[in-house]
C-alpha cells in the first residue's frame, strides 16, 4: 500500500492488484462496483447534510441571525436530526395522484446526481471514471434531473406543483444552452472534453487567468446559468414559497421530500465542481507559467485541499447570490437568458475561437 | 447604434447594481459576529431588553393609594374593533352635586379577543390604560384570559378632570 495524499492512483491500483491476487476478475469488479456505489451514496448523504447545515448557517450570517445552534456544538447535528425526522415521517401519496410517476419522481431526481458524481475529478487519481467525453457526459446526465421535477409536478395533481414544474422546465431548457456554451469556451482552449486533460492543460495556470477576457465572460455566464439550472435563488421560482407554497414538491412529505431537498444541494455541488474544474483548474494547484519556485511551493498543498478550497469558495459565492438578490419573474428569467446570456455566449464563442486561432492566450 | 449602446449599458448597469447589493450583504456576513440581532430568549431572561413601542397586554396602572385614572367614559369600548373591552359603569347619584354620574364598576378586558391594535390606548382621554411590556401570557384555562383591569376597592384619582 503506497498511500500518498498527492496522487491517489497508485493507491487504488495497488488495492486493485491486491484483490486480483485473491479472487477471479469478475468478483473483483463486482466488489469494486459495490464499494464505489456505497461510497457514492455515503458521500452524497454526507454532502447533503453538510451543505444544508452550511447553507442555514451562511444564510443566518447574511441576515444577522445566529442560525442553528442548539443540537450539538454550534448546531452541527441539526441536519442529522432533521433527516431522522424526515425518515420517520409518513411518506404520503395523494389519493388522486398518478401513483407510479409520483413515487418514481424522487428517484429520477436523485439518480442524475448519483451518475454524475462518478465522473467528476476530486483529486489526482480520485475519480471513478475519467471519461473521454466527461464534460459532455456530465452536462447531458445532469439535465435528467429536470425530468424528475416535471414528473413530480405533473403526477402530484396539484395546480401549484404543475405551475412550478412548468416554470422549472422552461427555465432549465433555456439555461442549459448558455451553460453549455460557457463550458465550450474552455473546451475550445484546452482542446479536450476529458476532465483529466482539461485539468492537465491548466498546469501553466488556470484558464481563468490564461484565457483572460473570454474565459471571464464565460465564467460569469456559467455561474448565472448554473445557479438557474440548480433552481436556486434568485432563480428559485420553481418552488417560489410565497407564490406556489413549495412548487413541484408541494405534495411530497417524509423521505421523498428529503430526496428533492438533497438533490438540490448535490446539484449545487455538481455545478460548482464543473465550474471549479473547467475554469479554476480543479485539483491543480495555483501555477503561474515560468515561476518554478512558486509552483513548487504551491505543490506542497495537496490537490484535494485545493479542490475543496475552490469548491467551498464557489459554493459560498452561489449562497451569497441566493441571500442577496430578489427572485426574478418568469418573463424576466427568460429575457435574461434569451436576450442577454445567449447572445453574449455566442459572441464569446466566436471571440474565443479567434483568440485560440491566433494563440493570443497565455 | 444607440440601441446597442443601451444594451451594453443595461448589462453593465445591471452587473454594477448586483455587485452593490452583494457588497451590502457581504458587509453583514463579515460583521455577523458583532451585529447579530437575535435575542436568545429563554437564556437571556434576566437581561432581556424591551422597547417602549412593544404592545404586550392592556393594563390599568394604579398608584400607591390604589387609585386609577379611568372615568368609565367607554371611549375604549367604542374604539375596540373586536369588542374585547366591556365597561360596566352604572350611573350613581353624586351626593355633592345631586346629579347622576357614571362611575366605573368593572373594566372587563377579554384578552382572548384582543389583537393588541393599540386603538383603545389612543382613544382613552385620561391615559387610564396602557400597553404592558410582558409577553408570556399562555394559560391553561381560557377563562383566565378575561380580566377585570381595575383592582377591587380602587377609586378614581381626583386629579383626573372629567
Amino acid at each position: 500500500m503506497n498511500f500518498s495524499i498527492y496522487d491517489f492512483s497508485a493507491f487504488f491500483t495497488s488495492i486493485h492488484e491486491w484483490l486480483l491476487g485473491m479472487m477471479p476478475e469478475a468478483l473483483v469488479t463486482t466488489i469494486e462496483w459495490i464499494t464505489i456505489g456505497t461510497a457514492a451514496i455515503l458521500f452524497t448523504a454526507l454532502l447533503g447534510l453538510s451543505l444544508v447545515y452550511g447553507e442555514r448557517k451562511v444564510a443566518a450570517w447574511f441576515q444577522l441571525r445566529i442560525g442553528p445552534n442548539r443540537v450539538g456544538f454550534q448546531g452541527v447535528l441539526q441536519t442529522v436530526a432533521d433527516i431522522l425526522k424526515l425518515i420517520l415521517k409518513e411518506p404520503l401519496t395523494p389519493k388522486s395522484s398518478d401513483k407510479f410517476l409520483y413515487n418514481l419522481a424522487p428517484f429520477i431526481m436523485m439518480m442524475a446526481p448519483f451518475i454524475v458524481i462518478a465522473a467528476l475529478p476530486y483529486a489526482k487519481g480520485l475519480q471513478v471514471m475519467d471519461l473521454e467525453v466527461g464534460v459532455f457526459f456530465v452536462t447531458a446526465v445532469s439535465s435528467i434531473g429536470v425530468l424528475g421535477v416535471l414528473l413530480a409536478g405533473w403526477s402530484s395533481n396539484n395546480k401549484y406543483s404543475l405551475i412550478g414544474a412548468m416554470r422549472s422546465g422552461a427555465q432549465i431548457v433555456s439555461y442549459e444552452l448558455s451553460a453549455g456554451l460557457a463550458i465550450l469556451t474552455v473546451i475550445v482552449l484546452s482542446g479536450s472534453l476529458q476532465f483529466g486533460e482539461i485539468i492537465e492543460s491548466q498546469r501553466e495556470g488556470w484558464w481563468i487567468y490564461r484565457g483572460h477576457i473570454p474565459v471571464w465572460i464565460a465564467f460569469i455566464v456559467f455561474l448565472i446559468a448554473g445557479t438557474a439550472e440548480t433552481n436556486r435563488g434568485p432563480f428559485d421560482l420553481a418552488e417560489a414559497e410565497s407564490e406556489l407554497t413549495a412548487g413541484f414538491h408541494t405534495e411530497y412529505s417524509g423521505i421523498k421530500f428529503a430526496f428533492f431537498f438533497l438533490a438540490e444541494y448535490v446539484n449545487l455541488f455538481i455545478i460548482v465542481v464543473i465550474a471549479a474544474t473547467v475554469f479554476l483548474g480543479g485539483w491543480m494547484p495555483l501555477h503561474i507559467g515560468g515561476l518554478d519556485g512558486f509552483n513548487a511551493a504551491m505543490d506542497i498543498i495537496p490537490p484535494i485541499v485545493w479542490f475543496l478550497g475552490k469548491v467551498t469558495v464557489l459554493i459560498l459565492l452561489i449562497m451569497w447570490f441566493k441571500w442577496t438578490f430578489p427572485r426574478l419573474r418568469i418573463d424576466q428569467i427568460l429575457t435574461l437568458e434569451w436576450k442577454y446570456l445567449l447572445p453574449i455566449s455566442l459572441v464569446n464563442i466566436v471571440l474565443v475561437a479567434f483568440i485560440t486561432l491566433m494563440g493570443w492566450y497565455f | 447604434m444607440s440601441s446597442i449602446i443601451n444594451y451594453f449599458k443595461t448589462v453593465f448597469g445591471g452587473l454594477k447594481t448586483l455587485v452593490q447589493g452583494m457588497g451590502v450583504t457581504g458587509y453583514y456576513f463579515r460583521n455577523a459576529r458583532k451585529e447579530i440581532i437575535t435575542q436568545q430568549y429563554p437564556d437571556n431572561k434576566s437581561t432581556l431588553r424591551m422597547y417602549d413601542r412593544f404592545r404586550g397586554v392592556v393594563i390599568m396602572p394604579h398608584d400607591e393609594n390604589n387609585m386609577h385614572r379611568c372615568t368609565g367614559c367607554s371611549a375604549c369600548e367604542i374604539a375596540c374593533p373586536n369588542g374585547s373591552i366591556e365597561i360596566l359603569a352604572p350611573r350613581v347619584l353624586d351626593p355633592e352635586t345631586g346629579r347622576k354620574k357614571k362611575v366605573i364598576d368593572k373594566h372587563v378586558y377579554h384578552y382572548s379577543m384582543c389583537t393588541l391594535c393599540n386603538l383603545c390606548i389612543l382613544a382613552c382621554p385620561t391615559d387610564a390604560i396602557v400597553m404592558d411590556q410582558t409577553f408570556e401570557h399562555a394559560v391553561y384555562d381560557r377563562s383566565l384570559l378575561t380580566q377585570v383591569l381595575n383592582r377591587p376597592g380602587s377609586k378614581l384619582n381626583p386629579e383626573v378632570k372629567e
